[in-house]
């Protein structure tokens, strides 16, 4: 049997990716599976563990519960894509310095968690960092060093714009 | 595990989600936010044999006050409602729910229409729609029809909207200012769905509670009330006694079936808790 495919036309890290896409196919499986960016993970495929976000219209998803056909029109960035533009730099920093990586399976996904909270929640006390990546399972770290890691660069960012008030 | 395979109609506008509706009958779903469907669907737990993705109607998105209620879209997110001064101010219960509504990820995209529609007996805004009487508007090509939270919630993952018609928004009372509301929830990790979960909204005259509704998430297949607590606490002072009282009379409300995440037991035990500690609170809040 045919797979039923649809015409879709989006971007993925500045990319235009115009084709014909699988309906039933969710976006991390056309990235990695069509794309070869293999940064986003699958961990549960049911939206409970976090390893396979992505950025859409710079809002953090979960890659497994968006179709990729449902990315029409809209602006898809990765792990790859935000760590070629230097986004992550300091998140990716902070977490080799305090051992946030580990495994690395959950990384990607973490690190685009780390981003919201660095963008939207400047001010978090580490009980709130600890709430803000309560959707993403870490197995190795006990999450400690990556609070530690996420907590670093908020103080660091926050010094900094003291300094230039 | 991967999807059952589908057709996918992306609606431009409201006709376009009726006529797919009439072709395609009980076998369509339509698609909002897809946060609990696109899990059902990866588990095939779902197997509809069309999408009809309405994320695109931006009709269906947004707050807004309208005389004494609040009416919100279907579509809007649950990152919304959380950034929402309207709901900070006016409904009060619904913005102490939406942090206890699954991950930051999932509330970028997920619905307040998607979980009401869902019907889920484990979720939030069922509860709360239920303790604030909210009332829900349903679409269907011949017109709109309106129908309390004490009439929507049916079963398990039943709800008033029948397979021609659509949720198109909620309207919540604006809460008077001798109200006290508390939402609280207990889940094995913060986000995910509770073992028990409590919504709370009473009117106090003075130090005496006058109206109250209490109801009660994952307890039964749909939110319920509690009648015998409610009963209880009309007419009395927030007080040890109460308390005790009202304790005693949710045991006789309360008759849950144990889950994966707690046993019946438990799940009682713990629903005594959340009151005591959602009365203490409600009698030391002052506006």
């Amino acid at each position: 049997m045919s797979e039923n495919c649809m015409h879709a036309q989006f971007t993925v890290n500045g990319e235009t990716v115009d084709a014909q896409v699988p309906v039933r196919m969710h976006l991390v499986d056309y990235l990695r599976e069509e794309m070869g960016l293999t940064g986003s993970h699958l961990g549960c495929e049911h939206g409970v563990c976090g390893a396979c976000q992505v950025m859409v219209d710079g809002q953090v998803v979960r890659g497994c519960l968006t179709l990729a056909i449902q990315a029409d029109g809209k602006n898809v960035q990765t792990i790859e894509g935000l760590t070629e533009s230097r986004e992550l730099q300091q998140l990716q920093a902070a977490f080799l310095e305090h051992n946030a990586f580990q495994c690395g399976f959950c990384s990607s996904g973490m690190l685009l968690t780390a981003l919201e909270i660095t963008k939207h929640h400047k001010q978090a006390t580490r009980d709130e960092i600890r709430e803000l990546i309560s959707g993403n399972y870490c197995r190795c770290t006990g999450y400690q060093a990556i609070v530690n890691a996420i907590e670093s660069v908020l103080v660091k960012s926050s010094s900094e714009s003291g300094v230039k008030v | 595990m991967k999807s059952p395979e589908f057709s996918y109609l992306k609606a431009q506008n409201m006709g376009d989600v009726f006529s797919a509706l009439k072709t395609h009958g009980d076998s369509a779903q339509l698609l909002a936010g897809g946060q609990s469907l696109l899990a059902m669907l990866n588990l095939r737990m779902a197997n509809p044999s069309i999408l009809i993705d309405i994320s695109g109607l931006d009709s269906l998105k947004g707050i807004q006050q309208s005389g004494n209620v609040i009416r919100i879209g279907a579509l809007t997110t649950h990152h919304e409602i959380d950034s929402s001064n309207i709901v900070k101010a006016h409904i009060p219960l619904l913005a102490q729910a939406v942090p206890y509504v699954a991950h930051l990820a999932i509330r970028n995209k997920g619905t307040i229409g998607g979980s009401l529609a869902l019907g889920d007996p484990a979720a939030e805004y069922p509860a709360v729609a239920l303790a604030l009487n909210a009332t829900l508007i349903i679409q269907s090509a011949t017109g709109e029809r309106r129908v309390k939270a004490s009439e929507f919630f049916i079963s398990l993952y039943r709800t008033a909207v029948q397979a021609e018609e659509i949720l198109i928004g909620v309207e919540f009372p604006i809460a008077k200012p001798n109200q006290r509301f508390v939402f609280s929830e207990l889940a094995r990790r913060k986000g995910d769905y509770a073992m028990v979960g409590m919504a709370l909204a009473l009117s106090l005259e003075g130090q005496t509670i006058q109206d109250v509704a209490l109801a009660f998430m994952a307890m039964d297949d749909k939110p319920i009330l509690a009648p015998r607590a409610m009963k209880a606490l009309t007419g009395q002072t927030i007080n040890p006694q109460t308390i005790s009282q009202a304790q005693a009379a949710l045991d006789e409300d309360l008759q849950p079936a144990g889950d994966l995440s707690a046993n019946a037991a438990t799940k009682k035990y713990l629903s005594r808790v959340l009151l005591s500690r959602a009365l203490i609170q409600a009698g030391a809040t002052h506006v």
